[in-house]
């Protein structure tokens, strides 16, 4: 292991020589990393250098593209979910994820946050509200909409809809939340109150999160990954890898000299 | 400067706009003609009186005046003169010359009447059966009054046709219970078949005495008649019954005139045609075309539907796909007389025929299913827009973002589930919209239905209170052959020229009305499930 690769004990996430190719084409080589429990995790590295790719694969949302083919260990609680046994939908039930675009299905605001709940089978009204209101009150949004829970979740603005997405994967309670760049559509004071919100949820949560800003990265995470050309080059507590990194590309990176 | 004029697009934006206002022109004058021409057939216009010049006169409605094509400057007016037992036509001309005078008298009178067309003239006698007595001064007033006499006649005479129709419907259904009973082996004296013979011959005595009574129903209403004159003093006599409607137009104020054009739109839409369809009602044919489009829509969107989904959802893409999606929108394509040869050979020959041998193969050779009927004319039509519904389900699953597909994937939703709690809904708009135009091409169509059971005259309607309500193998009228049947195959094709334009008018109301239903929906799914730009 090089010194530029930190180790985590008990890794919520475990990724072990994974290798993922489009087709021919391969996106991601040889990737090992662990992902801590209850922290901030951020993936860095210019565009196309395959954070997204790897992010995906924690639940295998690279699926739904046919000609994806991932080799490689990924353990999530001690199972490997790369293998043919492993139920995808429980998987992803215990694997949440946020995406780029704020993405509410057309229902209710209710509807939207308990959606999980639903697809799980849980129809007791009770329970469904009791959950509603947690989930939202956990991603801030329960004061800006307790009063229109029954309207439609598209008639909010950009930056709530972003936070209703996170509501609605708190509100199955799964282990780690996926955001792929959560915060590259908004603007900057509602991509402060998703930054905060994600400080937040940390307590409950293990976070795994993609993201272009650099500044972002410094100020959520706990733990930076940076990637290059498919390739992990450095990973460590944000604060040394980005006041002191080990890596040359690493440095040029987060300095703005490329990507 | 000119080279930025064109670039700014300015021209094309005005030619743009000038072809729509062509489109929609075209739009506005055809249904303005229709409209026009339909919805005044039936406000009652005035009886005019012509004195020609050899001294005779012409009564009859004021049709149209035009210029003669050789003669230069003079004119020559058409008259509905009626009267068709006398004259054997119903439209004639006059020229201006000819006319000595043109005059509104009042008093005149049109029948409308079961046979013959209409008459136009005067009453000279009222007569009724020995016994009863006509009070009121003016004929008109007694014409009413033996009107009203014999109306309970006229109610007895209905009820004993309603129950000599049972009574051939309970007949025909012994004959094919024992036919089937024979056919199956059973002897000619088995118990059972000496039975069903013991009980048709009491349905068939029965139905000799029903029509003694009605002979004699009868011959009480022929005491009720009046002798009329045309307007040149020839006479007849016409029996009351023979009448369905009298009246006066020249005498007739705006409300008079009102209700009567009430009274007739209400005879269209729910009584039944009279005189090869040019006179009536067009209750069947309206109920034929709808109950044709529901049985239709049954088949074609959950099919449709599914296909799509498929298409769109499931199969992988590949050549087989592609060649799918290819055939599919051929097929919609496909002119639909083409449709109609296949319907007749593959549902009414060869699906019907061998249900008809399965089924009841007692009947033959008389087909019960192996021929014409509404379910085959239903399912060539959904064959026919089936296309349509698929190619507009999988351009509405296909414009739905993917970040939606992937949240609900994403939450451990299966694919069934996204596709039921979130794709669905939110492709029922685009949905809608095939079935809109799916809907509007099946009530639009009439050659496939010419060849798959569409009948000029139906003896009863597709639904009825009969059990089991919805008669699937029975043939239908459709106000699209309506229109064809009247208008092209009409002996008498100027007196169907009114019926031509009201029918086109109400099949266009028709199918306004299905797809308007349809929209209103759509609009309200559509405010529903779209997802709003932030």
């Amino acid at each position: 292991m090089r010194e530029s690769f930190m180790t985590i004990g008990d890794p919520v996430v475990d990724c072990k020589n994974v290798n993922i190719y489009y087709g021919t084409a391969q996106a991601i080589f040889d990737v090992s990393i662990g992902f801590a429990r209850n922290k901030v995790t951020a993936l860095i590295g210019p565009s196309g250098c395959g954070k997204s790719t790897l992010l995906r694969a924690i639940n295998r949302m690279n699926d739904l593209i046919g000609t994806v083919n991932t080799k490689g260990e990924i353990v999530v609680d001690g199972e490997n979910i790369n293998h043919d046994s492993v139920d995808v939908i429980e998987l992803r039930r215990r694997v949440g994820m946020v995406f780029q675009k704020s993405n509410p299905f057309p229902k209710s605001i209710f509807e939207n946050v308990v959606y999980g709940l639903r697809i799980a089978g849980i129809n007791n009204k009770s329970t469904l509200e009791e959950i509603c209101e947690k989930s939202l009150r956990g991603a801030g949004l329960w004061e800006e909409v307790k009063d229109r829970l029954n309207e439609s979740a598209l008639g909010i603005s950009g930056g709530q809809m972003q936070r209703l997405c996170i509501a609605r994967a708190v509100a199955v309670d799964p282990e780690v939340i996926l955001m792929d760049e959560p915060c590259s559509a908004l603007d900057p004071r509602a991509t402060i109150k998703v930054e905060d919100l994600i400080t937040e949820l940390r307590e409950n949560f293990s976070i795994i999160i993609v993201t272009h800003n650099m500044q972002q990265a410094a100020r959520v995470s706990d733990h930076t990954a940076f990637l290059y050309e498919g390739k992990l080059i450095e990973y460590g507590v944000t604060d040394t890898l980005f006041t002191n990194p080990k890596e040359k590309a690493t440095e040029d990176y987060i300095t703005g000299r490329f990507g | 400067m000119s080279k930025s004029f064109w670039k700014r697009g300015e021209p094309f934006v005005w030619a743009s706009g000038a072809v729509l206002s062509i489109v929609v022109l075209f739009t506005v004058v055809l249904i303005g003609v229709v409209v026009k021409n339909g919805s005044g057939v039936f406000w009652p216009t005035a009886l005019v009186t012509y004195e020609l010049e050899d001294g005779k006169k012409a009564l009859g409605e004021f049709v149209k005046r035009e210029e003669h094509s050789s003669k230069k400057g003079e004119f020559r007016n058409q008259l509905k003169i009626g009267n068709r037992d006398f004259y054997s036509l119903d439209f004639k001309w006059f020229d201006d010359a000819l006319v000595k005078n043109k005059k509104i008298e009042k008093g005149m009178l049109a029948f409308e009447r079961l046979e013959y067309g209409n008459f136009y003239g005067l009453i000279n006698e009222v007569h009724v059966p020995e016994g009863e007595e006509l009070q009121g001064g003016s004929l008109w007033e007694q014409f009413n009054a033996a009107q009203e006499l014999q109306e309970p006649h006229v109610h007895t005479l209905e009820k004993l046709e309603q129950s000599i129709k049972q009574v051939n419907k309970k007949a025909e259904k012994v004959r094919l219970k024992r036919l089937k009973k024979v056919y199956h082996g059973m002897s000619e004296e088995h118990a059972e078949i000496v039975a069903l013979d013991a009980e048709a011959a009491e349905l068939k005595s029965g139905f000799k005495q029903l029509m003694l009574t009605f002979a004699e129903a009868e011959k009480v209403l022929e005491g009720y008649h009046i002798k009329v004159s045309d307007i040149n003093g020839r006479s007849k006599e016409i029996e009351l019954f023979e009448i369905v409607r009298a009246y006066r137009p020249n005498d007739m104020g705006l409300g008079a005139k009102i209700g009567f054009y009430t009274l007739k739109i209400r005879e269209l839409l729910f009584d039944e045609p009279r005189e090869s369809n040019t006179e009536g009602g067009l209750f069947p044919a309206i109920c034929g075309t709808i109950t044709l489009v529901f049985l239709m829509s049954l088949l074609s969107f959950p099919m449709g539907v599914i296909a799509g989904v498929y298409l769109r959802e499931y199969a992988k893409d590949g050549w087989m796909v592609r060649l799918v999606r290819i055939a599919v929108n051929n097929l919609a394509g496909i002119p639909s007389i083409v449709y109609g040869v296949f319907g007749l050979g593959f549902f009414v020959y060869g699906l019907g025929a061998h249900i008809d041998h399965l089924f009841f193969p007692e009947r033959l050779p008389t087909p019960t299913y192996g021929t014409g009927g509404i379910l085959w004319a239903s399912l060539t039509l959904g064959l026919l827009t089936v296309p349509v519904v698929i190619v507009a389900t999988e351009e509405a699953f296909g414009a739905i973002p993917r970040g939606v597909r992937e949240a609900s994937l994403a939450m451990g939703a299966t694919r069934l589930q996204t596709l039921m709690r979130v794709l669905f809904p939110m492709a029922s708009p685009g949905i809608m919209t095939g079935f809109i135009l799916a809907m509007a091409r099946a009530a639009g169509e009439v050659a496939p239905l010419m060849i798959t059971g569409v009948v000029k005259l139906a003896p009863a309607l597709p639904i009825d209170g009969e059990a089991p309500f919805f008669h699937l193998k029975r043939k239908f009228m459709h106000l699209g052959f309506h229109i064809y049947d009247i208008g092209f195959q009409s002996p008498n094709v100027e007196a169907a020229k009114p019926m031509v334009y009201v029918t086109t008018l109400l099949l266009v109301l028709v199918v306004l009305l299905m797809t308007s239903v349809a929209i209103i929906l759509r609009n309200r799914m559509k405010r529903k499930f779209t997802i709003g730009a932030f």
